[in-house]
């Protein structure tokens, strides 16, 4: 299959040079990471609120600032995930304007990978890859066995062996083939580089990457379109390997340049998980001073000891006056607890970091109440169950009688008697 | 004491498509000197302007950073494997 595009190529993120289409890890030069650079100027009077908004419900509305190749038809609905304002989660942390931007439910495994896979997968087709995988730490690997059976492509996915055993689950039930190495991401990623050199696979982080990597653009897209063409003053973003945070940036940064949003500061919070923090830390302490970490924490979607993309997330988050936070493994399982108790929201353990993360910046007063902050969930927490092990006690079963009801219910609490009832038969009113 | 050292592909343009060599360095900054000698056009990929590695190679001693070994201070081993090798980025 051949496609042609000129609106985007790949460019060097460091020395500036420039690739044109093509599945590639580095920089040839330089081996800086390489990223998409767009001819913004040609999508002006494409890439507009009205054409947007009579695109489909899902990220292919922002399709002409995707890295999609000419000819493509997406018929997989992914994203447009909700936006919604989080009121009790605000009250209980002394924030009067907060909104959560829910990917624990992306279609279709869950994460906001199934985003990034998408546009991956796009180009994986272009480049005629019969074959794609990933190095992961579990949402990657669900998305990319999903969406891999659904296109007829095979998928060879490698993850460390510790994984959460429902990830290990989401990934295999797809058919993909699934390798687990007796190591953690970083020792996963190094293989999976090795690979790229000898096999003649799509990995979608790897040699696919730059093409990957804008999928996480439609977050921040979403966001100011579910805001009513208007850009948040805070977001707050979980960081593995600190891209989902530029990406986010990044998308601000088309918008604005393309007229579609005022322009006007935003900050940037970046969520750790202390266990593996090593952008957290350089955020704190400066960014030239970046040191690997090797990972230590049951948030094991974040555990990236050593992430590429790291410095420049921590230089960004500086450069725009934001900050960066790192939480315990006991803080991530209480935001865990707290965001599904306030807003009903499940998320996994990452988003426990980010919800813990949240609460302390307004605490610190790093985040003023009013101001219009966006808390990034990230992953569906029914995927790291295992991180709440033990938190909850399941009641014994009763008999289905109404006189063992009412003992039990007394046995709990003390309620004896049944709440009166709030509207008497024949006085229903439309309210 | 002699230990070998890997290259990915990228690499192999500077080595005349040799993927792995032996080396008798005593430690990092030993091997890029030799590296220099061997195959200057490597030598000058892998470093910066200021003569330092990149910041997007990675060192890899016997599946080890060796950032995670003491860096430069690491004396190589007779017969660890050293793998040179581009950080790549993943996750979110």
């Amino acid at each position: 299959m051949e496609y042609s595009c000129t609106a985007y190529e790949l460019k060097c993120n460091e020395c500036g040079k420039r690739y044109g289409n093509r599945p590639l890890s580095g920089c040839p030069d330089c081996l800086a990471p390489l990223e998409i650079a767009y001819d913004l100027d040609s999508a002006r009077g494409e890439f507009t609120r009205e054409a947007i908004e009579a695109g489909p419900a899902n990220i292919w509305r922002y399709k002409r600032l995707l890295p999609i190749p000419d000819g493509f038809q997406p018929d997989l609905p992914v994203g447009f995930t909700p936006l919604v304002r989080a009121k009790r989660l605000g009250k209980r942390i002394g924030a009067s304007n907060l909104y959560i931007k829910n990917d624990a439910v992306c279609f279709p495994t869950l994460s906001f990978k199934d985003r990034v896979v998408s546009v991956a997968l796009a180009n994986a087709q272009k480049f005629g890859f019969t074959t794609v995988g990933c190095s992961s730490t579990g949402n990657l690997a669900n998305s990319v066995a999903a969406q891999a059976a659904r296109l007829g492509i095979k998928a060879s996915i490698l993850v460390p062996a510790d994984l959460e055993p429902a990830k290990i689950l989401n990934t295999l039930v797809y058919g993909a083939r699934l390798i687990r190495i007796d190591g953690n991401y970083d020792h996963v990623n190094r293989l999976c580089t090795l690979i790229a050199d000898e096999y003649n696979w799509g990995l979608v982080n790897v040699n696919l990457r730059p093409y990957y990597a804008e999928g996480s653009k439609t977050v921040g897209f979403e966001i100011a379109e579910q805001l009513g063409w208007r850009l948040p003053d805070n977001v707050v973003v979980p960081m593995a390997g600190g891209s989902l945070i530029r990406k986010i940036r990044k998308a601000f940064k088309e918008l604005i340049y393309l007229g579609l949003v005022e322009d006007k500061p935003v900050k940037f919070f970046g969520a750790q998980a202390t266990g593996c923090s090593p952008i957290a830390v350089a955020v704190r302490e400066g960014a030239d001073n970046f040191i690997p970490q090797k990972p230590n924490t049951i948030a094991r979607s974040l555990a990236i000891g050593n992430p590429a993309d790291g410095p420049a997330a921590a230089k960004m988050i500086i450069a725009d006056g934001g900050w960066a936070e790192d939480v315990s493994d006991v803080e991530l399982v209480s935001g865990i607890q707290e965001l599904a108790e306030t807003e009903g929201i499940f998320t996994e353990t990452a988003g426990g970091v980010t919800t813990a993360v949240t609460a302390r910046l307004y605490a610190q007063g790093r985040i003023h109440p009013d101001e219009t902050t966006v808390v990034c969930i990230t992953g569906n927490g029914l995927k790291t169950t295992d991180a709440l092990a033990g938190r909850y006690e399941v009641a014994r079963a009763i008999r289905p009688r109404l006189a063992d009801f009412d003992a039990y219910l007394k046995e709990l609490d003390g309620v004896s008697e049944p709440e009166p009832e709030l509207v008497a038969a024949g006085d229903v009113r439309v309210l | 004491m002699s230990f070998k050292v890997m290259l990915p592909t990228a690499f192999t343009r500077h080595t005349e498509g040799q993927k792995q060599f032996a080396s008798t360095a005593p430690n990092l900054t030993g091997l890029l000197t030799e590296i220099d000698s061997t195959f200057p056009a490597l030598g000058t990929q892998i470093k910066d302007d200021e003569g330092k590695l990149r910041r997007f190679i990675n060192v890899y001693v016997n599946d080890e950073d060796i950032r995670f070994l003491g860096g430069e201070g690491y004396a190589f081993q007779d017969g660890d494997e050293v793998m040179l090798i581009p950080s790549i980025a993943g996750g979110c």
